[in-house]
C-alpha cells in the first residue's frame, strides 16, 4: 500500500494508551478475580439457582420484548399519523431512564397499591404481586420492547421501497406482503435483536435487586452484591462475578457479530411509501397496539411525576446532595469517555488499516459488566485501602468504561468519514495537530460527540451498580438514596427524588445532545 | 516511478517545465488522478521519486510540498464560513491571523466574492464555491498547483468561466489540470500530458498533440 502513514500525534499516541489501559484494566480486574476465587469450593445450589435464574429470565425478557414488537414495530412501519416521530424519538427514551425511576414506575401501575391492583379489587378480582419472575420480566419488558420495536423498525425501513411499489403494483395482500418482504427480513433481524436483550438482562441489577430477590429470583449479579455487602465473603462474589463476566463475554461477542445495528440509526422517521396499510380493519388493529403500547410506556413515567412532582420542594438536604454528587459523577465520567473515545477515535483513524485494534479493546467493554468490574476493583482496593472512600472515583471509571462502546460506535465512523471528505484538504493545506482537530474535527463531530456525551451523561447519572457495591452511607449518588428511600418506605420522598432523577438524566442528554445540534453548522 | 496498487500500474517518467498550465487528460481508470496524488504527497511512489527543482519531495507531507490542490469536491469546510476559508491557505492556523483574513478578503474580491465573506460554503453556488477555493490557492504560497477535474461539476459556461479566472490568476504557476473534455486542454494549456493504461506520456504542446494525435490518443478522442 503506497498511502501515506499519517503522524499518530500526541491525541493519537493518548488513545492508544487508552486502548490498551482498557483491555488491562478489564484484565486485572478478572485476574484479581480468579486469584480470590482459586479458593473456591465450587458452585453452591443457590449459584445454580441464580445461574438458571439469570438465564431464565433473560429468555423469557427477551422472547416477550421481540414477539410483542414484531406487531408494534409492523404498525408504525405501515401507518402514518401526527405525532409517529415523537413516538418513535420516544422508544429511545427507555435507553436513557434511571432503571430505580422506571422500576418505581411500574410499582405505582403494577405494584400492590398500583392503579391495576386498585382496578382488579374495584372489579372483585384477587390482586397480582410485581415481585419476583414476572415482575422481573415485566420491567425487562419495559425497558426493551422498545429498544426491540426500533432495531426491528429499522429493518422494515432497511427494505427498499421499491419493493412494496412494486408488491403495490402486482396487487399483493397484506399476508403475501408479509410473506415475501417482511418475512425474509425478520428472520435477519430477530435473532440479533433477541439477543440483544438477552445479552442486556443477563446483566441487570437494579431491576433484580427491587423487584427480585430470595433464593427463587436472585441474578447472578445480585447475588455478587449480596455476597459482598451483606456476607462480605469476596470469594463467593468473586467466583460469581467470574461466572457472570464467561457469560457476558460470550454472549456480547455473539450479539457483535449478529447485530447489524444498535437502534439509534437516524433516519427512522423517513417516509417509506406503502400500500397495503389502508385497507379492511388494518388500520384500527394498528391504532390500536400504538396506544396499546404508548400507554405501557407511557404510564409508568406519567404515575412518578404526577407523584413525586409536587414532592420536589419539600427534599431533605441530603437528596439535594445525592444529587448534585450524581451531576458530578456523570459530568467526569462523560468528560473521562468522550476523552477516550475521541482520542482512540484519532488512533483508529491514524493507524488506518492497522488501528482496528484500538477500536475493539474500547469494545472489549461491552463483556465486562459494572458490577463485575467493581467487583474486581473492589478487590484490588480492599487490601490497601476502605473501598467505601473510593466508591464516587470507582463509579466515575467503571461509567466510563463501560458506555465507552457506545461512544466509539457513534464517533468512529464519524471521524473516519471527516477524514475520507476533508482529509486531503487538510493534509494539502498543512493542518496537523491542534488545529486540525480544532478546526475540522471538533465541528465535524459536534453531533456524535453531543450524542454520546448525552448518552453517557444519562446513563451515568441513573446508573445503579457499582455504586451500590462501594456504597458509603455519606456519599451515596442519587438513585442509591432514592434505593434507601424505597427501603425504609418513605416513599414520597423517593417519588419526589424519582421525578428528580428523571429530570436531571434527561437534561444533562438534552444540553449535551440538543446542545451540539444548535451549534452545528 | 512507478506505483502499484491493486492489480493497477502507473508508471511516470518526465518533467513539466513551468510556469503555465499543463492538461492531463486520458481515459478514465488509466492513472491520471493517481498521477496528482503522487505529485501531493497523497501516495508513495514505490520506485523512483518526484522531484521539484532538485528538491525530492518524498520525505515532505503534503503540506509541507510547494503544491496547492484543488479536488473535484470537498474544497471548502462546510462549517467555516468563507473568509475563514480562504484565509487557511495563508495561515492554517486555529485562528487565522489578521493580515491572512486581509489577504483572504482581497484574493476574494480578484475572484469576485467580495461580500460573501461571511457566508457558509452551503449558501455558495457551485460556481461561488469553485472561485473561494481558487481565491484560497492564490494565498498559498505554493509555486505548484494541482486541479483534479476541479471544475467537472460546473456547466460548460462556468467552467470556461473558471478557467478563464485560472489562467489570469495562477499565471506565475505551474498547473497541472486533470480534464475529461479536451476541449479545456485546448483552451488554457499550452502542453498536455496523455496518460492511459497506466502509463503516462510525457507533455508535449496541446495544439501539435491534437493536430497529429498518436493511435492510443485518437481513440481516446473519438
Amino acid at each position: 500500500m503506497a498511502d501515506r502513514a499519517q503522524p499518530i500525534g500526541p491525541g493519537g499516541v493518548a488513545g492508544i494508551a487508552a486502548a490498551v489501559a482498557i483491555p488491562f484494566l478489564i484484565l486485572l480486574t478478572t485476574g484479581a478475580i480468579v486469584w480470590v476465587s482459586e479458593s473456591g469450593a465450587g458452585l453452591a445450589p443457590s449459584d445454580w439457582a441464580a445461574i438458571r435464574f439469570t438465564l431464565s429470565q433473560a429468555a423469557l425478557s427477551a422472547l416477550f420484548s421481540v414477539v410483542l414488537a414484531v406487531p408494534v414495530a409492523r404498525a408504525l412501519a405501515r401507518q402514518r399519523f401526527p405525532g409517529r416521530g415523537v413516538l418513535v424519538t420516544l422508544l429511545g427514551a427507555p435507553f436513557l431512564l434511571p432503571v430505580i425511576v422506571a422500576v418505581f414506575g411500574l410499582l405505582a401501575v403494577f405494584g400492590r397499591a398500583g392503579i391495576v391492583n386498585a382496578a382488579l379489587s374495584f372489579v372483585g378480582l384477587p390482586e397480582v404481586s410485581i415481585y419476583g419472575l414476572h415482575g422481573v420480566v415485566l420491567a425487562h419488558v419495559f425497558f426493551n420492547l422498545p429498544l426491540a420495536t426500533r432495531l426491528i423498525l429499522q429493518g422494515w425501513q432497511d427494505i427498499p421501497a421499491e419493493r412494496y411499489r412494486l408488491a403495490a403494483s402486482l396487487g399483493m395482500t397484506a399476508r403475501a406482503v408479509n410473506r415475501h418482504l417482511e418475512r425474509p427480513m425478520l428472520w435477519q433481524v430477530l435473532p440479533g435483536a433477541a439477543l440483544v436483550i438477552f445479552v442486556l438482562c443477563t446483566t441487570s441489577f437494579a431491576v433484580a435487586l427491587i423487584l427480585g430477590g430470595g433464593p427463587r429470583a436472585t441474578t447472578v449479579e445480585l447475588a455478587i452484591y449480596q455476597a459482598l455487602r451483606f456476607e462480605f465473603d469476596l470469594t463467593r462474589a468473586a467466583f460469581l462475578s467470574l461466572i457472570q463476566l464467561g457469560m457476558t463475554a460470550a454472549l456480547a461477542l455473539l450479539a457483535y457479530r449478529l447485530v447489524r445495528n444498535t437502534g439509534f440509526d437516524p433516519g427512522l422517521d423517513r417516509r417509506v411509501m406503502r400500500w397495503d396499510g389502508g385497507k379492511g380493519i388494518l388500520p384500527y388493529l394498528d391504532g390500536v397496539l400504538i396506544a396499546a403500547v404508548t400507554v405501557f410506556l407511557l404510564l409508568p413515567i406519567l404515575a412518578v411525576v404526577f407523584r413525586g412532582a409536587p414532592e420536589i420542594a419539600g427534599l431533605p438536604s441530603q437528596v439535594w446532595a445525592s444529587a448534585l454528587r450524581s451531576v458530578v459523577v456523570a459530568l467526569v465520567s462523560t468528560v473521562l469517555v468522550t476523552v477516550l473515545a475521541l482520542t482512540m477515535a484519532l488512533a483508529v483513524v491514524r493507524l488506518g488499516r492497522h488501528g482496528g485494534w484500538v477500536e475493539t479493546a474500547g469494545l472489549l467493554a461491552v463483556a465486562a459488566s459494572p458490577l463485575v468490574l467493581g467487583t474486581g476493583l473492589f478487590v484490588l482496593i480492599h487490601p490497601w485501602a476502605n473501598p467505601e472512600g473510593l466508591a464516587l472515583p470507582v463509579t466515575i471509571l467503571v461509567n466510563a468504561v463501560v458506555t465507552l462502546p457506545f461512544a466509539l460506535r457513534a464517533i468512529v465512523p464519524a471521524y473516519r468519514a471527516v477524514e475520507a471528505d476533508f482529509g486531503r484538504l487538510a493534509d494539502s493545506l498543512g493542518m496537523t495537530g491542534w488545529v486540525r482537530l480544532r478546526l475540522v474535527v471538533l465541528p465535524r463531530l459536534r453531533r456524535p460527540l453531543g450524542f454520546s456525551a448525552g448518552l453517557a451523561a444519562a446513563l451515568s447519572m441513573g446508573d445503579l451498580g457499582v455504586i451500590a457495591l462501594f456504597a458509603d452511607p455519606d456519599a451515596a449518588t442519587l438513585p442509591l438514596q432514592i434505593y434507601r428511600l424505597m427501603g425504609s418506605y418513605r416513599m414520597d420522598e423517593a417519588s419526589g427524588a424519582a421525578v428528580l432523577l428523571l429530570g436531571l438524566s434527561f437534561a444533562l442528554f438534552w444540553v449535551f445532545d440538543r446542545g451540539a445540534r444548535g451549534a452545528e453548522v | 516511478m512507478t506505483l502499484t496498487r491493486e492489480g493497477f500500474q502507473l508508471r511516470a517518467n518526465c518533467a513539466v517545465m513551468g510556469p503555465g498550465i499543463t492538461a492531463v487528460i486520458g481515459p478514465s481508470g488509466g492513472g491520471k488522478s493517481t498521477l496528482l496524488s503522487l505529485i501531493g504527497g497523497f501516495e508513495f511512489p514505490d520506485e523512483g521519486a518526484v522531484f521539484w527543482g532538485d528538491q525530492d519531495l518524498r520525505p515532505l507531507a503534503p503540506g509541507d510540498r510547494p503544491v496547492a490542490v484543488l479536488f473535484q469536491d470537498n474544497n471548502l469546510f462546510p462549517h467555516l464560513d468563507v473568509l475563514t476559508n480562504v484565509a487557511l491557505g495563508a495561515s492554517p492556523l486555529a485562528r487565522p491571523s489578521d493580515v491572512a483574513r486581509t489577504r483572504a478578503g482581497e484574493a476574494l474580491a480578484l475572484v469576485g466574492l467580495t461580500g460573501y465573506e461571511t457566508r457558509l460554503p452551503g449558501a455558495l453556488s457551485g460556481g461561488q464555491q469553485s472561485r473561494a477555493a481558487l481565491a484560497r490557492i492564490l494565498l498559498t504560497d505554493r509555486a505548484v498547483v494541482l486541479m483534479d477535474e476541479a471544475f467537472s461539476a460546473l456547466g460548460p459556461a462556468l467552467r470556461v468561466e473558471m478557467l478563464g479566472l485560472v489562467a489570469e490568476l495562477l499565471s506565475e504557476r505551474t498547473v497541472l489540470m486533470v480534464t475529461h473534455d479536451p476541449e479545456d486542454a485546448r483552451r488554457v494549456a499550452g502542453q498536455t500530458i496523455f496518460v492511459e493504461a497506466g502509463k503516462v506520456h510525457p507533455p508535449a504542446p496541446t495544439d501539435a498533440l491534437f493536430a497529429d494525435p498518436q493511435k492510443a490518443l485518437s481513440d481516446y478522442l473519438a
